[in-house]
């Protein structure tokens, strides 16, 4: 059983949590290099396999650059009914690039992601931390205008 | 049966950014009222109430917090499990949004009870635009003094359908894989950090100040003889009305279906995301609990249209893709399910398919390490024994199918 790591709060600043540490320089650079993970290792004293399982588990956490805005569109089962598949296509049509992709200018991340408790108002996606539901096709491209 | 506010009593009534508008409602009454009870009081009142977890598994709740403050250890936690990530639920969000304090307040007198100095709120990464909203609910408590000794932090997730788990949880708030852990010991001998812990569910946390303001008397007399109180449900799918819905228990799915969200031509429903069961439309009259059917309140309707293939397919997808990847027969068994999965869905299954799928999720069931892996052939059973027909008419043509 490991020690307790002290008191950890949300910005966290705790120097033994691996994941808010994973966290905190992601924050900082955008993504987790393999420099980045390597250093955090070191500073923990574990094994880089380990700094790698954690960042590799979490959806949230890049292993890759990053654009300046991630755009996640909802897959699961009420988006779907709602005819997510439409959002995406018109997603794809007005960035040029399809899911897992970052666009050349670095404007745009695209993913996929499960069910982002907007099924209320599916089809729904997140830009950022901002949700977006009720889409349609015609509102995507004044959507993602007012990001720069 | 009626609609009820318990739950949502203060939803659209308060403000969620002004703490002045919660005490206009009774808010910290409850906790002022607990601290003059002893903490055995105080848990005996939520085990005569009857309040069963509301995060899918139905544990009693006051059970729970006597284990936890019955277990040795000066150091002891409560955790609020807000990692809402079920298919089709946003009923905790819908409360975050509107009510922050009276979670506030539960969680502080569920730290009472256990004799908890810290609590956390593990917050999913998709809800980090309610942080703010959150931490501001925490810090007017806190100026107020209205938390006493106690403490709460937030702690995110960071995108993992599977730390909703409650061992997996604790796992990632210790800043490692959320993977799921093998139990016994259970959280409230040995939790977060090793440590007595309870986990509750945003929504079971909900009932506690009403309770012990109320009485556990006036909360028992809601719902049936083992499901006592209200439930909130959040309804969407192929309904005119999507929204949450607050209802006392043993209420009728047909109630919230058809009534209430105003669905027609309803083909099935699917209560409790992609871990719950499938009701056709013939079993609509169904009671709404813990004795029948309950999860954690999704319900994904469905109409007449839909393809049962597809949904059970997408259903098994997440699952797979969500799946920690700990136990053999999560890890495995999901994905293979998905295999088969996609040859029904291109008309390509075969006659013993059926055979193997109905093996292979007796073994999930039995055998994986969490809930996940144990619930992840629901789906598929509930429409092998209702829906049978739409496998074999995808069945290959020389099988005898009849290819779309």
């Amino acid at each position: 059983m490991s020690k307790p790591s002290g008191r950890v709060s949300t910005r966290g600043k705790s120097n033994k949590n691996l994941l808010l540490l994973l966290e905190e320089a992601q924050n900082k650079s955008g993504y987790l290099s393999q420099e980045v993970m390597s250093k955090i290792a070191r500073s923990l004293g574990s094994p880089i396999s380990e700094v790698y399982g954690v960042a590799t588990f979490y959806s949230f956490l890049h292993l890759k650059p990053q654009g300046r805005n991630i755009i996640r569109i909802c897959k699961s089962l009420p988006c779907f009914l709602s005819n997510s598949d439409m959002i995406i296509s018109s997603v794809e049509r007005e960035i040029g690039i399809r899911p897992g992709e970052t666009t050349a200018d670095g404007r745009f991340s695209f993913e996929l992601t499960n069910c982002i408790g907007a099924c209320d108002r599916a089809p729904a996606m997140m830009i950022n931390s901002e949700v977006y539901g009720d889409l349609t096709p015609e509102k995507i491209s004044g959507i993602l205008r007012s990001f720069e | 049966m009626p609609e009820e506010r318990v739950v949502l009593r203060n939803c659209q009534v308060i403000r969620p950014d002004r703490i002045s508008t919660y005490l206009a409602r009774d808010g910290f009454k409850a906790l002022a009222k607990a601290r003059e009870m002893t903490p055995d009081g105080v848990i005996e009142e939520i085990k005569t109430s009857g309040l069963r977890g509301r995060g899918g598994a139905g544990f009693p709740c006051g059970l729970k917090w006597e284990l936890a403050k019955n277990a040795r250890g000066d150091e002891k936690y409560v955790i609020c499990n807000a990692d809402e990530g079920e298919i089709g639920t946003f009923k905790d969000r819908y409360i975050l949004e509107n009510d922050p304090f009276t979670l506030i307040e539960a969680v502080a007198v569920a730290g009472y009870a256990i004799g908890a100095k810290r609590g956390y709120i593990y917050l999913r990464a998709e809800y980090h635009y309610l942080l703010g909203s959150l931490l501001k609910a925490i810090g007017q408590a806190r100026k107020r003094d209205l938390l006493g000794g106690f403490d709460i932090d937030i702690r995110e997730g960071a995108g993992a359908y599977v730390c909703g788990e409650e061992s997996a949880l604790m796992d990632s708030i210790e800043g490692k894989r959320g993977e799921v852990r093998y139990r016994p010991p259970f959280p409230p001998t040995r939790g977060l950090w090793g440590k007595p812990t309870i986990i509750n569910n945003v929504e079971t946390l909900m009932n506690i100040p009403q309770i012990i303001l109320n009485g556990a008397r006036w909360f028992s007399q809601m719902g049936t003889e083992r499901s006592k109180g209200t439930k909130v449900f959040s309804v969407s799918g192929d309904v005119r009305k999507p929204g949450v819905y607050e209802l006392v228990l043993g209420s009728l799915l047909r109630e919230l279906v058809e009534d209430l969200a105003m669905a027609e031509r309803v083909k099935m429903v699917q209560v409790g995301g992609a871990t719950g069961r499938i009701i056709p439309y013939s079993m609509i009259d169904t009671p709404l609990s813990f004795e029948t059917i309950l999860g954690a309140g999704a319900i994904t309707v469905f109409n007449e249209s839909r393809d049962t293939i597809d949904i059970v397919h997408k259903t098994l997808e997440f699952l797979a893709e969500e799946c920690c990847g700990k136990c053999a027969p999560g890890r495995e068994g999901t994905g293979a399910l998905v295999e088969i999965l996609g040859r029904f869905s291109r008309g390509e299954g075969e006659t013993r398919d059926i055979a193997v799928v109905e093996q292979l999720s007796q073994a999930m069931m039995l055998s994986s390490l969490c809930g996940l892996g144990q619930a992840a052939p629901t789906a598929v059973i509930d429409t092998l024994q209702h829906f049978r027909g739409d496998y074999e008419n995808r069945l290959r043509e020389e099988q005898g199918g009849v290819t779309a």
